[in-house]
């Protein structure tokens, strides 16, 4: 491997695992707060790539008013989500939890195929396609976006949980329930927040990765997929490990393409990021399943 | 199962009809549908597995449909490549599949909930990866063909009522294997407790190792019905062993209602009936539905779990149990 | 309370999807009927799609002028939704339920491979709109005596594009593949058919369908010094490829891609970096450029035209045009093979069967130079086809073009 591969797979693995963060984030936050996976994270992801280039296209918008519309979308369909499927579903086990939000992503994705068809679309890069070159690595002004981004998510959301009330009591709940329930913090209110939070959150990072890598329905699937390992490596609660591990994720995936080895092409490089998830599970099994007890 | 038969006559009569409807359904009643029928059964028995599997441990799988691919792959690269007898072939597919589930299931069941669901995730969507790299084997994403019938001596069952039979007759045994796994006393104070061990534990019961019991079945079960698919379609790929096939086992299992053994059946029935029947008809008659039956899929889904989450089948016998018990009721009142 | 009105307000809304449109157009006259499997929507949807909207122009054209000699034309079309389970039982379906004389489709070569069998046993035509070689090759199990397939074959398409490097005086190239279907496919070809073309590979790399960028990838590619990159894949792979190849600044390097870049999405996605992209295909995205003399003008010119104005200007591709040659071979034995009416086809196993046998016949023995002399075979989108009982694919490699983009738009490439 070259000087010049390594860098260029860096740079790669950074971009793309910054979208991993950021849907990993969505994860980690409603998980902490209400114990819920949300299989359709991923979706919303894919729609907020989808929705910001037919709002730039059809609606005539530019880039950065569709961006902020597109995102207010995913959280309204995530606000929705929560209240009509999931706090419906009152008291409703593990099991039933997890297939209502799987069958929320099947709805999602398959309202979306049939609105906006099956072809890729790529919404326009924010500042132009250029490239800056770094030590013999291009990094695409989207790219830098991507990563600004993501730092800007960071801090933002660093502040929001240490200094805001709305934080503070989201961070409350999602270290323990009861105890915030008991302080006057209303539990529900938060579930909900967190899912509109999420979703947010995931479209936030459709958004910026589109211009990149272009979007299509069915795109969230195996985004989402991503993220929650991102989400898995920060043990569902550490935000800022969360980040890291996305982060790590994607330069992992990006380094096996330039290692070059062989029978291992990028065909596998899916499986990567799965048998990092099921490592990860295995060695923290008792730490999660005495949560899993716990709670 | 013979036990709890002598409970109640009705059930004796029930089953009964049950196999009365069995040989009318292709011969007389349902004859064009019967390549339809004999997925029901397959899938039934996929089904009944993860039934087992999420009403007595309260866990989910996300990867079930693996084990059905393992079980169809592996019956068809032996009986092609290595020209081995289908019925060795799914033998030995089946003893892999569960040897495989056994040890995974060590691990994989020192989690719970969300994490044993998104493990298992993660391991059918490896497990198809390898079904569509694996191209040597496998085929690739174009899959295999030209897989073998079964056969006995000189009897090729070629034609599909032959293969109906050969298909419902595996799944009434595994279904009769699994009332009577259902009805041994682990299982009968598995379901009483739902799936806390320590409870379990109290009275004796090792509940660890009924878990892992219930795994290693369902995979076979799931192994089974794959190799019986595959010298039934004589032509299998990558793309039936999906994420998305696992949804649609779980969703199976949900509709038809977790814990219930024929309630696998009743899933399995509704939800092949629909993707593969009904969309088809409806969409001759109203184009814009037949596209939007992915649409329609999830939200059968939501609704189902968010309205009966014990399932459609199970609702429906409890609704009718409870009418009975008022009937009852009210005529002891007058 | 609660509940049961949301789960009503639920139903109501699936209920207001259903438009109120009446079950089907009640045909006074009896049709014939034709099979049509696609793969409309799920992973091959960008195929399948066009070919459904294909086929429904073509019957209501055909309706509109009379019919198949004075009798209406029926196309039964079922959305397998990229799922060779269902592909299978839709298959059966349509054999045994709903009667049809032949069946085109399916859209895919795993899906095609999954109903050769059933139609072998049943005995009727199908006409595959796949590119595996696999599907019309003879194996010990099927003989394919029943199956033909309208695409020019997958390696063919490959071939042709390494003739073409050869005469560019291009021997060192470097592969960049989709690890979908297509690409794999691709693949295979690619390194199978090098050694016979004087092709040596200086790198093989792969990209998934949901990367963000192949830098990596190609900057391997580069350090191998290849005289070109070959990229072979469905959208939106080759779309973002191009673009990186610019942001790499390797100008240098041409950039070719497969057949699956022959649609207007590509050129939009890829922007500038499009230009010089050269790609081997059909005749459709350069009718224009084609002399008056060829036998496929008009037609694509027809097709073309009538595609883009049912359904978007620029909408019309090769894919589509697998179906319309589909549909027409079948047509064409109608017309020209089967005298028995509608009504006894319908109404008697015996003569369903023997109209197979008839269709089967008319397309081996008469979809070629044999049957359509003055054209030298039969014309079609992708090619003119000379079937015969060796060759149920009908289709030389002359029927393949280099297109060049240049300017955002397709131009022939003059060889």
């Amino acid at each position: 491997m070259t000087t010049e591969v390594f860098l260029q797979s860096l740079v790669s693995g950074l971009t793309q695992g910054c979208i991993y963060a950021l849907i990993g984030l969505g994860f980690t936050i409603i998980f902490s707060v209400t114990g819920i996976i949300n299989f359709a994270q991923g979706e919303f992801v894919m729609l907020g790539g989808m929705l910001s280039y037919f709002l730039a296209k059809s609606a005539g918008l530019s880039i950065f008013p569709a961006l902020i519309v597109s995102i207010i979308i995913a959280m309204l369909i995530g606000a929705v989500l929560y209240l009509m499927a999931i706090r419906t579903a009152r008291k409703a086990s593990v099991v039933s939890l997890i297939i209502i939000t799987i069958g929320a992503a099947i709805f999602i994705r398959g309202i979306a195929g049939e609105l906006w068809g099956a072809d890729p679309v790529a919404p326009p890069y924010f500042t132009g396609d250029g490239s800056i070159s770094v030590l013999g690595a291009s990094i695409q002004f989207q790219a830098l976006w991507i990563v600004g981004v993501t730092l800007a998510v960071s801090i933002v959301l660093h502040l929001f949980f240490s200094y805001t009330m709305i934080g503070k009591a989201l961070k409350a709940s999602a270290m323990n329930r009861t105890a915030a329930g008991l302080v006057g913090v209303n539990t529900r209110t938060m579930s909900l927040v967190a899912f509109t939070l999420a979703a947010a959150l995931g479209a936030l990072g459709g958004v910026v990765i589109a211009p990149l890598s272009l979007t299509s329905y069915n795109v969230g699937a195996m985004l989402g997929l991503k993220g929650f390992v991102a989400s898995s490596i920060g043990g569902f609660r550490s935000h800022i490990v969360t980040i890291l591990g996305g982060i790590a994720l994607g330069i992992a995936e990006s380094l096996t393409i330039a290692l070059n080895w062989g029978p291992f092409t990028s065909a596998y490089k899916e499986a990567i990021a799965l048998v990092v998830l099921l490592l990860i599970l295995l060695m923290r099994s008792r730490k999660l399943s005495q949560e899993e007890r716990e709670s | 199962m013979l036990a709890t038969l002598k409970k109640n006559r009705w059930s004796y009569l029930a089953v009964a009809a049950f196999l009365l409807l069995l040989v009318l359904l292709p011969t007389q009643l349902l004859a064009e549908k019967t390549s339809i029928l004999i997925l029901i059964g397959i899938y039934s028995m996929v089904t009944v597995g993860l039934c087992l599997l999420m009403g007595y441990t309260g866990q989910v799988s996300l990867g079930h449909a693996a084990f059905f691919g393992t079980g169809a792959y592996l019956s068809a690269i032996l009986s092609t490549r290595y020209d081995l007898n289908p019925w060795l072939a799914m033998l030995v597919a089946a003893i892999a599949t569960g040897i495989f589930a056994y040890l995974i299931s060590y691990p994989i069941f020192k989690l719970r909930g969300n994490y044993l669901a998104m493990a298992t995730l993660g391991l059918g969507i490896i497990i198809w990866i390898l079904f569509r790299e694996l191209s040597q084997y496998t085929g690739g994403p174009d899959g295999l063909s030209g897989i073998p019938n079964f056969s006995i001596g000189g009897f090729v069952f070629d034609e599909k009522l032959e293969r109906y039979f050969l298909v419902w007759l595996f799944c009434v045994g595994a279904l009769l294997i699994a009332q009577n796994v259902v009805g041994s006393r682990a299982g009968r104070a598995l379901k009483g407790i739902h799936g806390s061990e320590a409870a379990a534990e109290s009275v004796g019961i090792n509940a660890a190792q009924f878990k892992m019991k219930i795994f290693v079945l369902g995979a076979v079960y799931a192994s089974l019905a794959g190799s019986l698919y595959a010298h039934h379609a004589h032509a299998i790929g990558p793309n039936a062993f999906d994420f998305m096939a696992s949804v649609m086992v779980v969703t199976m299992a949900a509709v038809g209602g977790l814990a219930s053994i024929w309630g696998a059946v009743f899933g399995a029935a509704t939800i092949t009936y629909i993707s593969q029947d009904a969309i088809v008809e409806l969409g001759r008659s109203y184009p814009k539905l037949a596209e939007l039956d992915v649409v329609i899929y999830g939200l059968i889904l939501m609704l189902v779990m968010i309205f009966l989450p014990k399932g459609l089948f199970v609702s429906l016998r409890d609704a009718l149990d409870t009418w009975r018990r008022r009937r009852a009721q009210r005529g002891a009142a007058t | 309370m609660r509940k049961w009105l949301c789960l009503l307000l639920a139903m109501f809304i699936l209920a207001a999807a259903i438009p109120l449109a009446g079950c089907g157009e009640s045909k006074s006259e009896e049709p014939y009927k034709i099979g049509a499997l696609f793969a409309v929507t799920g992973g091959n949807a960008p195929l399948g799609e066009p070919e459904e909207q294909t086929v429904k122009m073509m019957e209501d054209e055909i309706n509109e002028n009379g019919g198949i000699n004075g009798h209406p034309v029926d196309v039964i079309v079922y959305n397998y939704e990229s799922d060779a389970v269902k592909c299978a039982t839709y298959a059966e379906k349509l054999i045994t339920e709903d009667k049809v004389v032949a069946i085109i489709g399916p859209t895919g070569t795993g899906d095609s491979l999954a109903i050769v069998d059933a139609c072998r046993d049943a005995e009727i035509p199908l006409i595959s709109c796949a590119a595996g070689v696999s599907i019309v090759t003879p194996t010990e199990t099927n003989d394919k005596h029943w199956i033909f397939t309208t695409p020019q074959l997958s390696v063919m398409v490959v071939q042709r594009l390494y003739e073409y490097l050869g005469d560019q005086g291009i021997t060192k190239i470097a592969l960049l593949t989709d690890t979908l279907g297509f690409g794999k496919d691709g693949k295979a070809n690619l390194n199978g058919q090098a050694a016979a073309y004087g092709i040596t590979i200086t790198a093989d790399q792969t990209y998934g369908a949901t990367d963000a960028d192949m830098l990596t990838q190609i900057t391997l590619i580069k350090n191998s010094s290849p005289q070109a990159i070959v990229c072979w894949g469905t959208s939106p792979g080759p779309a973002i490829v191009a673009r990186n190849m610019t942001t790499l600044s390797m100008t240098d390097i041409p950039l070719f891609g497969s057949h699956g870049i022959a649609f207007q999405s590509f050129i939009t996605a890829a922007g500038a970096s499009a230009n010089g992209v050269i790609f081997p295909c059909g005749k459709l995205p350069i009718v224009n450029d084609l002399p008056d003399s060829d036998p496929q003008k008009d037609l694509l010119t027809e097709y073309r035209d009538a595609f883009n104005a049912k359904y978007g200007n620029g909408t019309a591709n090769t894919f589509g045009g697998h179906a319309y040659d589909a549909l027409s071979i079948v047509v064409a034995a109608l017309k020209n093979a089967v005298e028995e009416t509608p009504e006894k086809i319908n109404s008697s196993d015996d003569t369903l069967q023997t109209v197979r046998g008839k269709i089967r016949d008319y397309v081996e023995t008469k979809v070629n130079s044999t049957g359509f002399p003055e054209t030298g075979g039969f014309p079609g989108t992708a090619g003119v086809f000379n079937m015969s009982a060796e060759n149920h694919n009908g289709l030389a490699m002359s029927c393949l073009v280099m297109v060049k983009i240049v300017d955002g738009k397709w131009t022939l490439v003059v060889e």
